[in-house]
């Protein structure tokens, strides 16, 4: 093969890298803040929630479950506006993620609730406390300690599925690359620099996450 | 200008919606020939092989699936080729698929349980057979729920072909959109017909686990 | 007036009548113990009485309140009476001095630094007061169980009730958790506790309860039931006891 790799671009073109990695982290963070926080939320109500708000909420899951991020993108970029909601692309973006990682995180977080102990429900009742108090002091941290592995792989995986925000021109990685190929026709190059990108922000992400873990979480979970 | 009924949006999406099952059909298959392979590797007793598919995996599952579909589109394209997207799609699909099938069978093995080991190997078995008549037949019956869940990973990952210009549901979603300027229409009716394709795996995903572990409790 | 006052509780799980009409008072001060067979009801007794389960009929009174199942009653209830645990139950998240704080902090609003000083001060009672950082898995299954006393006390209840809390404790440290009751006993709490300790209920209870099928079959002082028994049931349920 004679083809001669060619970075010389690198120079020119570095800042839009970097700015497309901080649109990408930006993403992941908010995305998965809000995106946990809905999965708690879904996991509460379809686990020890009212009975008439499962329903909405086992549809919600199953529909994001179901179909690909991508038209789920699409769909809240191009179809929402026509009902008079409009967004900017990175809302879009955070909107799409937040939805999506709300789905799959709300089902891993549900398995980590229901494995609790009948008997951490019951100390809780017989210190006078609510439900809800009980779920809130008791129940949620050693759940999401019992699936943090599984919710720290989702997350990464909603990290590296963001990369088609691109294509509604939200600027991230992926943009940057696509960017970048069009103007110096050096696409596998480009590709390949911010694959490399993609690869070592998993492997950060994955680290922080076992750092969060550990903050969260200082002892083991019971069982 | 023309006018589209729903009926016409429909029936484009579903033709081209022919091509994702197909599509998803060689890259499970072809995924899944590849998968074996590298679980041959990875339980082997060779160091090497080993290191080399955690390597494999570590790629495939810590890349973007969109950015494995730009190189290979563009990376076949160094050989010369005029790459049709369809090429580039089977293959990273293949690769992709491959990685994490890998991944879960090689947990199915391992949950096959040392005394399942124990006990074959006291049997006088060698290793090619203790996997062959023990441990691989267990594992086969813990592996299928996971499998089949994962085929609606594969089906959902072929959407992204449609960014490297294969055109399948997602692509066909997005042409019908330009013409008919119907976004809420168009992309409900494609989300619809994919939760229609990856509903039904989900299902029995869960129906097979939950009487696999029904069967284990009555062991 | 009777502290607890059980009135013909029925309780049924299904097609099941576990508890058959109880009839028992328990004075201020008393301390009660519940005996009898695996499965004769001992421990729903006490679950109803906490409000963990739902009466079918029949009425329980502490304290003047009536046990009625809505949020704002049970809550009242269960101010009015702790409950300990065979299996201890401590949050695992939590050390023992947060464990204490918790229910304070969140059900009476306690600010944090009087319910750490309460947290101390009960810690210190079960004799754990340089516990008070350590958690859960660090203690050793006597240690968990008073760190749970020291939670239900710290709620400052009227009454406790204990079910079989030593049963899941190596020998070696059952007495160190009776020594804790036995002072509270002592000290004038009222308890209903399910034991199988029969040394432990001849010497501390005021009253002991047999319980037989679902229905309090004999009660009265430990010397007339241990020492008289007037049912075949008592008395081969204490023959068997001997056995073991
Ligand atoms: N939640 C429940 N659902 C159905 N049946 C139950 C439930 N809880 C208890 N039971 C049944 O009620 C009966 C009484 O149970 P209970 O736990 O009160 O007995 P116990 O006297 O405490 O026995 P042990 O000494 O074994 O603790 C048993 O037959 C038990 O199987
Ligand atoms: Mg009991």
């Amino acid at each position: 093969m004679t083809y001669r790799f060619d970075y010389s671009w690198i120079a020119e073109y570095w800042p839009v890298i970097l700015k497309g990695l901080v649109t990408t982290v930006e993403l992941t963070l908010i995305g998965t803040l809000f995106g946990v926080a809905l999965g708690i939320a879904c996991a509460w109500t379809r686990s020890l929630g009212p009975r008439w708000l499962r329903p909405p909420v086992v549809a919600y899951v199953e529909l994001i479950r179901n179909t690909p991020f991508l038209i789920q993108l699409f769909f809240i970029f191009f179809g929402l506006p026509s009902l008079g909601v409009q967004m900017t692309e990175f809302q879009a973006a955070v909107l799409a993620m937040v939805i999506n990682l709300g789905a799959y995180s709300g089902e891993i977080i549900r398995a980590g609730i229901e494995a609790t102990p009948r008997g951490q429900f019951e100390a809780g009742a017989s210190l006078a406390m609510t439900r809800f108090e009980t779920f809130r002091h008791v129940v949620l941290i050693p759940a999401l300690q019992r699936i943090w592995p599984a919710l720290s792989s989702q997350i990464v995986i909603v990290m590296l599925g963001s990369s088609v925000v691109s294509q509604i021109a939200a600027e991230d990685i992926t943009f940057a690359a696509n960017f970048i190929q069009s103007r110096t026709f050096r696409a596998f190059e480009s590709y390949f620099l911010t694959t490399g990108l993609y690869l070592l922000l998993a492997l950060a992400l994955r680290q922080a996450l076992r750092g969060v873990g550990r903050m969260l979480f200082p002892r083991r979970a019971a069982r | 200008m023309m006018t589209f009924t729903l009926w016409d949006i429909l029936r484009n999406l579903l033709l081209a919606a022919r091509w994702t099952v197909l599509l998803s059909l060689v890259s499970f298959i072809g995924g899944g020939l590849l998968g074996m392979a590298l679980l041959y590797l990875r339980i082997g007793k060779a160091r090497a092989g080993q290191i080399f598919v955690q390597g494999y995996v570590e790629l495939f599952q810590g890349t973007p699936l969109l950015m494995q579909l730009f190189l290979a589109f563009f990376g076949l394209g160094l050989f010369g080729i005029d790459v049709p997207a369809w090429l580039a799609a089977g293959l990273a699909l293949i690769l992709w698929t491959a990685a994490f099938l890998v991944e879960i069978w090689r947990g199915c093995v391992e949950s096959v349980a040392r005394g399942q080991w124990e006990a074959s190997a006291s049997l006088g078995m060698g290793y090619v057979q203790q996997m062959r008549y023990v441990i691989l037949p267990q594992a086969v019956r813990v592996a299928v729920p996971p499998t089949v869940g994962f085929s609606v990973q594969v089906v959902k990952g072929t959407a992204l072909t449609s960014i490297i210009g294969f055109v399948e549901l997602s692509k066909a979603g997005t042409v019908v959109t330009n013409a008919t300027f119907e976004p809420f229409t168009v992309y409900g009716l494609v989300a619809l017909i994919y939760f229609a394709l990856c509903w039904p795996l989900s299902k029995s995903s869960q129906i097979l686990e939950r009487k696999l572990n029904v069967a284990h409790r009555n062991h | 007036m009777s502290l607890i006052a059980i009135t013909e509780v029925k309780k049924r799980f299904g097609d099941v009548e576990v508890l058959k009409g109880i009839n028992l008072d328990v004075e201020r001060g008393e301390v009660v113990a519940i005996i009898g067979k695996s499965g004769s009801g001992k421990s729903t007794l006490l679950r109803c009485v906490n409000g963990l389960e739902m009466i079918d009929d029949g009425s329980i009174m502490v304290a003047g309140a009536q046990l009625i199942n809505d949020d704002l009653h049970l809550k009242a209830l269960r101010l009015k009476v702790g409950m300990i645990f065979q299996q201890f139950n401590l949050f695992p998240h939590l050390s023992a001095g947060r464990n204490v704080m918790l229910s304070q902090m969140v059900v009476k609003k306690t600010p944090a630094r009087e319910a750490e000083a309460m947290a101390r001060r009960m810690l210190e009672r079960v004799g754990l007061g340089h516990k008070f950082d350590a958690y859960p898995d660090q203690l050793s299954g006597g240690q968990q169980q008073r760190v749970a006393i020291a939670r239900a006390l710290s709620m400052q209840p009227m009454a406790l009730l204990c079910d079989e809390i030593t049963s899941a404790l190596d020998p070696e440290l059952v007495n160190e958790v009776l020594a804790v009751v036995k002072e509270l006993a002592a000290d004038g709490m009222t308890l209903m506790m399910v034991t199988h300790e029969m040394r432990f209920a001849r010497e501390v209870c005021d009253r002991v309860v047999f319980m037989h099928q679902g229905r309090v079959h004999e009660i009265g002082p430990p010397e007339e039931v241990f020492g008289n028994p007037r049912t075949p049931e008592l008395r081969q349920f204490l023959g068997a006891q001997l056995v073991v």
